[in-house]
């Protein structure tokens, strides 16, 4: 339990706030809570007092709500949509709504973390129950006050109406009241149509911070006293730390200390999360970013040789002799392949590579820690605040009670700050400096080479055809650095009699993580570029033979474990075709589709040359996610994740030099810019009254198929290995 | 250390820094302008795009020593209450995903507009690239470029 939390006992405590303050101590992104509340709704008066209604609502005596938004945002927009949840069973206009980012808190939220797409999917209920609790409290403080039973009574946008006696009351006016009334034992949900927020077009509720430029992310925070750090990690993969001499920077001015620190100590209990290829690092601590940053190029260190180091070309070769002859684990077996390859009439045999990804998140791994001989607070941005805490909990010989986590917006995350080692960084530091606040910033350069990539990858598809162009015989075999990328229960599994999946992992001393979505960002492209190329070898039109093999899966299935829904897949591949004006036979665009995250995604990608290059004119999207909480936010994630699918399909490699990476920054990693982006992404959502599922990533994975299978249409040429643009022109 | 003179949003701000400071470390560290973001450090993605004397610069990669006197807008200065029309702009189309590069955006944008009033999709593309926006949300930028350009001209 950490100090600045709502206990359990204080759930449903009232207490005014004095002077407009803050009432639960969220930390430094809270404080001045009306002011910043002011800001961010200029149009809304701020109440006078608050009533703490539980963990995530505090009624205003003028009936405004401010909401708590449990979970980290990275830009999927979980901070806009998670309270939406709330206020629509709440019965609240979300005009009267202030939204305010949680901080790390155990007891009072289930899973704040940011991964897998699954915010909303897990938050659907237990939000919605929030809001519907809060409001069935109300509804019995002023059945209450106004002497008549609950029963009679209705609310409207914050407002309690006895229409017999033609009175009303404000949730302000009966909140405290309210706060003080036990809880039901449960409580109706609305139904979906009478929904007044969820499924309508709601702005982005930092939206006017971020364009005014007022502080939000981890970077902006600054506190009085507080120091600057900057680290060193080693040159290369499969080295570390020897000897450090430091005497020259120490004298430089604005250096305060140069320390070494260990974030992942012998005998310490680590976590999935801690992730890190270079535990041992230099750190520069000093009064300015810059100063440290460049303090720490002129640091002299030594460092030594552990593990052999590794060029692109080798990794290369040990995926392609691991697929070759590695003993690969058999993940699912249908039929007996063999047999039925050794009798098909025609055998596609393909081959697909992508390399390692950095994430890229614009702004750069960075923690702000303040550790003392108690207590341990840290400030910054982090998509697994709890695996946070337990790994500095660990390092610092602390109790997690004793440490206090406050998530900001981060400037991205794509799966990089699931990895929070620049968290436990910065508080070692803090520590080895003497106690002093610190804020820990990555250069540019730290933040590319410091690993957790997305794996390198390499699959083998095969499919047999027999006289008639049916799909006999399927098999699948994946390998990648650190793991396969091979999903066994995906389609096409299911769909063909008989079907073979295996995975096979190659060893490399880079370290690897979860880049968004995970396996699935290379194998969808691989695998909608293979049977785009079957279904032409069997002379149908992509979109037919793909409807084929779902009718299949959908009347006679092969298989139970099959990880999907044919008919919703089906239908999402139906409504591109409809939406984009499909030309059944001799379309010249690509078209893909692909489920993960629970969502069910199909694009059709028309392409062009620009210079030798391919680029986007347009992509049609279908999507089925069940329903969309906020259609503003949902657009623009599938349109975020199309732009960044096509640009790390054309232009994304991260490559190696003796264990050195070869790309340390923008002017040698190229990410997609404006002037190569798709002119035009046309998204059509399938209506849906199933309970919602993620945005943030389904939408990235099939357009690498959609884009490879455009670029054939376009060019006449298959194009195996990505990123697509570099390894054509390496072909010439 | 030497000291320096700026104009910064209006306001004569006077720092004590190495004439190699980027104006960027300034803006941030010594004068708790934290609007525009570091990216990169090296011009490249421009996430740290300032106005010096009306004109759209890299401040990442502009050393404090050779703008003193200078007159510079931050995002924080484009405007007195976030409404310049860029910034309507955005809130209109609601641009930002994770919102870390906007601010770049944004001035970026401001300054094309004032050199070319009414740009064609063209003009906005070659504009606009200098800055990355590591979410994808380029469609949306380009709509709210020419949705300022509309209500500017």
């Amino acid at each position: 339990m950490s100090r600045n939390k709502p206990s359990r006992r204080s759930f449903l405590k009232v207490s005014a706030a004095a002077g407009g303050g803050m009432l639960l101590g969220f930390s430094w992104l809270t404080s001045c809570e009306n002011e910043k509340a002011r800001k961010a709704s200029p149009e809304l008066q701020m109440p006078e007092k608050w009533v703490t209604v539980n963990a995530f609502l505090k009624i205003g005596d003028n009936g405004v709500v401010t909401i708590m938004s449990p979970n980290p945002e990275i830009g999927q927009n979980v901070k806009t949509s998670m309270p939406m949840l709330v206020a629509e069973e709440l019965d609240v206009d979300w005009k009267n709504v202030v939204v305010e980012q949680a901080g790390l808190d155990t007891d009072n939220y289930q899973r704040q973390l940011a991964g897998g797409s699954q915010s909303i999917r897990h938050g659907w209920e237990p939000l919605r129950k929030t809001g519907a609790t809060a409001r069935y409290l109300l509804l019995q403080a002023a059945a209450q006050q106004l002497d008549v039973d609950a029963a009679s009574l209705r609310t409207e946008n914050g407002v309690i109406y006895h229409d017999d006696s033609d009175r009303k009351v404000g949730y302000g006016e009966v909140a405290s009241l309210a706060a003080t009334l036990p809880l039901p034992e449960e409580v109706t949900l609305k139904d979906p149509a009478d929904f007044k927020i969820i499924g309508h077009a709601t702005k982005n509720v930092d939206a006017r911070k971020i364009v005014t430029g007022q502080p939000l992310f981890g970077l902006d925070l600054q506190r009085e006293g507080m120091k600057y750090a900057a680290i060193v990690h080693p040159p290369a993969f499969g080295m570390k730390l020897k000897s450090v001499d430091d005497a020259a920077v120490r004298a430089l001015p604005g250096i305060h200390d140069v320390v070494t620190i260990n974030a992942a100590p012998e005998g310490v209990e680590l976590q999935w999360s801690d992730v890190n290829a270079f535990p041992q690092l230099v750190a520069v601590v000093g009064d300015n970013s810059w100063r440290v940053l460049d303090a720490k190029k002129k640091l002299n260190i030594e460092w030594e040789q552990t593990s052999p180091p590794e060029s692109t070309a080798d990794q290369q070769e040990s995926m392609r002799l691991a697929l070759m002859d590695g003993k690969a684990e058999e993940a699912r077996r249908d039929g007996n392949p063999e047999a039925a390859f050794a009798r098909a009439a025609t055998i596609i045999d393909r081959t697909y590579s992508a390399p390692f990804l950095p994430h890229n998140t614009m702004e750069p791994m960075n923690f702000f820690a303040h550790v003392t001989d108690e207590r341990a607070e840290l400030v910054g941005p982090i998509q697994t605040p709890e695996f946070l805490r337990k790994t500095v909990s660990a390092v610092l010989d602390m109790p997690e009670d004793n440490i206090d986590i406050m998530m900001t917006r981060m400037g991205g995350g794509f799966g990089r700050r699931l990895y929070g080692n620049f968290g436990v960084e910065a508080a070692l530091i803090s520590r080895a400096a003497g106690g002093v606040p610190v804020k820990l910033v990555y250069s540019r350069e730290d933040d590319m080479t410091q690993g957790t990539y997305r794996p390198e990858y390499l699959v083998r598809y095969r499919a047999g055809l027999d006289e008639e162009g049916r799909l006999i015989a399927f098999h699948v075999r994946g390998t990648g650095a650190g793991e396969s990328p091979v999903f066994a229960n995906r389609y096409p599994a299911g769909t063909v009699d008989n079907y073979l999946a295996e995975n096979i992992s190659t060893e490399s001393n880079v370290s690897t993580g979860a880049w968004r979505a995970p396996r699935s960002n290379f194998i969808a492209g691989a695998e909608q570029a293979f049977l785009d190329e079957v279904a032409e070898a069997a002379g149908k039109d992509p979109i037919e033979f793909r409807l084929e093999l779902f009718d299949r899966a959908i009347n006679d299935p092969v298989g139970e474990d099959n990880d999907y829904d044919p008919e919703r897949y089906a239908g999402v591949l139906k409504l591109v075709r409809d939406k984009s004006g499909w030309k059944t036979g001799n379309d010249p665009r690509g078209v893909a589709a692909y489920y993960c995250h629970n969502s069910y995604v199909a694009q059709v990608l028309e392409a062009r040359l620009e210079a030798g290059e391919p680029r986007v004119n347009e992509v049609h999207c279908a999507v089925d996610c069940g329903i969309v909480v906020n259609p503003e936010g949902a657009h623009n994630q599938i349109e975020g994740g199309i732009i960044d699918g096509v640009g790390h399909a054309l232009f994304g490699a991260l490559t190696f030099t003796d264990g050195k990476p070869d790309q340390q920054n923008f002017d040698t990693y190229r990410l997609i810019r404006h002037i190569e982006a798709p002119r035009a992404i046309h998204t059509h959502f399938v209506e849906s009254d199933t309970a919602p599922t993620g945005l943030g990533e389904p939408s990235l994975p099939p357009v690498i198929g959609a884009l490879a299978n455009a670029i054939y249409r376009v060019t006449g040429e298959r194009v195996y290995d990505q990123p697509f643009v570099q390894r054509r022109e390496l072909r010439g | 250390m030497a000291t320096f003179n700026l104009t910064v949003n209006g306001q004569t701000r006077t720092v004590e820094a190495e004439p190699e400071m980027p104006l960027l470390w300034v803006l941030r560290d010594e004068l708790g302008l934290v609007g525009t973001k570091y990216g990169c450090g090296i011009a490249a993605c421009g996430a740290c795009t300032v106005h010096v004397d009306g004109a759209a610069m890299r401040s990442c990669s502009l050393p404090v020593g050779q703008i003193d006197g200078q007159s510079i807008t931050t995002i924080e200065g484009l405007s007195a209450d976030g409404d310049h029309p860029v910034q309507l702009a955005w809130l209109e189309h609601d641009v930002p995903q994770c919102g870390y590069c906007q601010a770049g955006q944004i001035m970026s944008a401001a300054a094309l507009l004032d050199g070319i009033p009414n740009p064609d999709d063209a003009e906005i593309r070659a504009g606009m690239s200098g800055n990355i926006c590591r979410c994808g949300t380029y469609t949306r930028i380009h709509a709210a470029v020419k949705s300022a350009a509309q209500k500017l001209s």
